[in-house]
């Protein structure tokens, strides 16, 4: 189920068929929710965290703000570090730039390192098409690669597999013995694996987490060390970033550094911190920076703060809803809260049912380690797929008939005191099972709320009047 | 003591209609704090439903009513976190910034623990509840309205819970300690009908934390909450039962039937 053929992402559908196998659910909650507390004890130990949040989304509110400016003095600054710097409109200009590179540098193999960016323009499939071998190497990722499936989370790209669905997979395709599932005996066949394709690759792709306006640098986090092997063994060294990934200093980086780790997996700092400024000597490093549709969400002033997204995955981890609904039911290459703000600007239509996805919590907005008011921005997409004639006509006759009604007080009383009177004299199995159930969802899994013989209205002035 | 000027009660439509006791309750404090207490009858809906589904044009008369009819109250009390948000932070779309019947309405209207606590500086509410409660923090009391700690911020910010105060003071009562404080309960409006799979499946897990916390009773700061979760124990046939913490603070006894 790659997104690329999804046109139309049914949220509650695919959550409904995560949840049928309900152990496994819960299983997957449970997991991301010690993630969530492990982030908590390691936010306990920074007393400063509030200071560093707001600090880092001011500094992001000022890059955005300022974003040519600071675009064009990295550019100038990577180049006089030696870097090539390469700009692409959109996905497929992207993907045509890095597919002319390996082609120049007649490369058939490659190794890359985890970017969200290569997966948001589908590069993969792309350089696959044009006959090159792509290995993607942070364990997560090429465990979802072999068994053709999309990440379902941005940090964990694997995080709905159980180790015996792993050790299935490796046993398929790497040979493991049938039936192992023992975690570091799997991470051992992995890195056996994964050591022989770092070999062979003749150029290596990176996402990168920064880059630095001040001295041209980027700035890779991993914690596995496998953007640094698959970028010093080959000459070639391709960086994919979204221009939103530009802070103005390197005094900056520290801001970011403490924040991405802690948020993401509760690390004080990520195994691998790695700064590159201009290629290894007798290689070559281009950096290709993508917009992609950022600079439309930089316009608009709803969503503009969305641009601050470091992707440590905290509001997927914290997310009520994704705990239990898994990555793959967002369909799309960001799921979760901030995929939910990010995928309707590309396809409002395809993406609708994302801004739904959600009880409004906020913890996503108070986990944010850059202070993005993810929930008011979710809530602000309801509005405006309401006026893109976006939202289920049920939805929108509903709340009309409801808003005609409640603007009318004599009509409210009514409808109250009736729906009250016909509700408590019906059967309650009418109003529960069968048809009913099938109108409402409510009564699937619940009791109806009780129908009490007076409103309180009705009581109050019944004992206001005893009162006099 | 009755204060010269009543404070306005704002109720929410669903407890008028299908919770009246949880407003009965709410009045009974407040008039028990020497207020006095006016329900403009005239109201209905703040327009929560119709503004959380992307219908402004639909929330926003009902906005308009709102205000106009809690202008003249210099206080407006609320048992609901969730329609006091609604007030305070998304009436924004509705009036322009130099509305004054609309400012004062938004800096004056409260939610019931909120008043007490900040307002009125209540200490101690008296009373005795000889049960073990669990405190279920509404997400938009917790984290618009701030009316508590919420988990994510962590330690260094400090902030009053301010049920939890009101509860502690009651005599006798247990406040059992919940795996996760502060986890929505699923119920979000519209989300429980159009996501109805993960939205029970959140009910259920809450329900499950304060079962194993060893909860008889599970009180909130809004009925919404307690309404998809009481649902919920119902069909399962559950012994834990659902309070609002109006309710509680009331001296209401505990009803084996739940509230009705």
């Amino acid at each position: 189920m790659s997104e690329a053929t999804a046109t139309h992402s049914d949220h509650p559908k695919r959550a409904t068929a995560f949840i049928k196998d309900h152990t496994r659910a819960q299983w997957h909650d449970q997991a991301l929710w010690f993630v969530r507390t492990k982030r908590d004890r390691a936010v306990d130990l920074v007393p400063e965290w509030q200071t560093l949040r707001e600090t880092a989304a001011a500094i992001k509110a000022h890059t955005v703000a300022r974003l040519p400016d600071y675009l064009e003095q990295f550019e100038a600054n990577a180049t006089a570090a030696g870097a090539t710097v390469h700009w692409a409109r959109n996905a497929d200009e992207h993907n045509r730039i890095v597919l002319q590179l390996l082609q120049r540098h007649r490369v058939s193999r490659i190794v890359k390192s985890k970017s969200m960016l290569t997966e948001e323009c589908h590069l993969n499939p792309f350089l696959e098409q044009h006959g090159i071998e792509v290995t993607d190497t942070d364990l997560g990722e090429r465990i979802v690669q072999l068994r053709k499936e999309p990440p379902s989370h941005i940090v964990l790209p694997a995080i709905h597999l159980k180790k015996e669905d792993v050790g299935d997979t490796f046993s398929e395709h790497l040979g493991t013995p049938k039936g192992l599932s023992d975690p570091q005996q799997l991470t051992e066949a992995a890195r056996l694996h994964l050591r022989e394709k770092f070999m062979q690759a003749e150029a290596g792709i990176t996402g990168v987490n920064f880059a630095i306006a001040e001295s041209g640098g980027i700035v890779v986090c991993t914690n596995e060390g496998n953007a640094d092997l698959g970028c010093s063994l080959p000459r070639l060294h391709i960086a994919c970033m979204g221009i939103e990934k530009l802070i103005p200093r390197i005094a900056d980086l520290g801001v970011f550094t403490r924040l991405l780790a802690r948020s993401a997996t509760g690390q004080p700092i990520t195994s691998y911190t790695s700064h590159f400024h201009g290629p290894q000597k007798g290689g070559e490093l281009h950096i290709v920076m993508v917009d992609n549709g950022r600079t439309q969400i930089r316009q608009s002033d709803d969503y503009r703060r969305s641009l601050a997204c470091i992707r440590c995955g905290a509001c997927m981890n914290t997310c009520p809803v994704y705990r239990r609904s898994g990555g793959h039911s967002y369909g799309s290459t960001v799921p979760g809260p901030i995929g939910s703000i990010l995928s309707p600007s590309s396809d409002p239509a395809a993406h609708r049912s994302l801004p739904f996805a959600c009880t409004l919590c906020g913890s996503c907005t108070d986990v944010c380690p850059v202070k993005i008011d993810l929930h008011h921005q979710l809530l602000t997409w309801r509005k405006d797929l309401a006026s893109l004639g976006l939202v289920a006509w049920t939805k929108r006759f509903s709340m009309v008939i409801a808003s005609f009604v409640m603007a009318r007080p004599w009509l409210y009383r009514m409808a109250g005191t009736w729906g009250k009177r016909i509700g408590r004299w019906l059967p309650r199995a009418l109003l529960m099972k069968g048809p009913a159930a099938w109108m409402n969802p409510w009564v699937r899994s619940r009791e109806l709320p009780p129908l009490p013989a007076a409103s309180f209205r009705e009581m109050f002035r019944k004992r206001s009047r005893t009162k006099e | 003591m009755t204060k010269a000027r009543p404070v306005g009660l704002f109720v929410p439509c669903y407890v008028d209609q299908l919770y009246p006791d949880v407003a009965m309750a709410t009045l009974e404090v407040l008039e028990k704090q020497g207020l006095s207490v006016d329900f403009p009858s005239q109201q209905t809906c703040c327009g929560q439903p119709m503004a959380n589904t992307g219908c402004d044009g639909q929330a926003e008369p009902l906005a308009r009513r709102m205000v106009s009819l809690f202008a003249n109250y210099d206080h407006i009390v609320c048992p609901s976190g969730s329609c006091v948000a609604m007030v305070r932070h998304h009436y924004k779309n509705f009036f322009g910034a130099d509305d004054a019947a609309y400012q004062h309405v938004r800096k004056n209207t409260f939610e019931l623990t909120e008043y007490l606590t900040d307002v009125l500086k209540v200490e101690r509410i008296g009373g005795r509840f000889p049960h073990r409660v669990g405190l279920h923090a509404s997400c938009h009391g917790l984290r618009e309205l701030r009316l508590g700690h919420a988990s994510e911020l962590g330690r260094g910010v400090p902030t009053q819970d301010r049920a939890r105060h009101l509860l502690s003071g009651l005599q006798d009562i247990t406040l059992v300690e919940l795996s996760r404080p502060d986890e929505c309960c699923g119920f979000g409006g519209t989300f429980a009908v159009a996501e109805e799979a993960v939205s029970t499946m959140m009910g259920c897990d809450r329900i499950a934390d304060h079962e194993r916390a060893g909860a008889e009773i599970i009180t909130a700061g809004d009925m919404s909450c307690l309404m998809h979760l009481e649902g919920l124990i119902g069909r399962q046939k559950k012994p834990i039962r659902i309070m609002h913490i109006a309710q509680i603070l009331a001296g209401r006894p505990v009803d084996a039937e739940g509230p009705r």
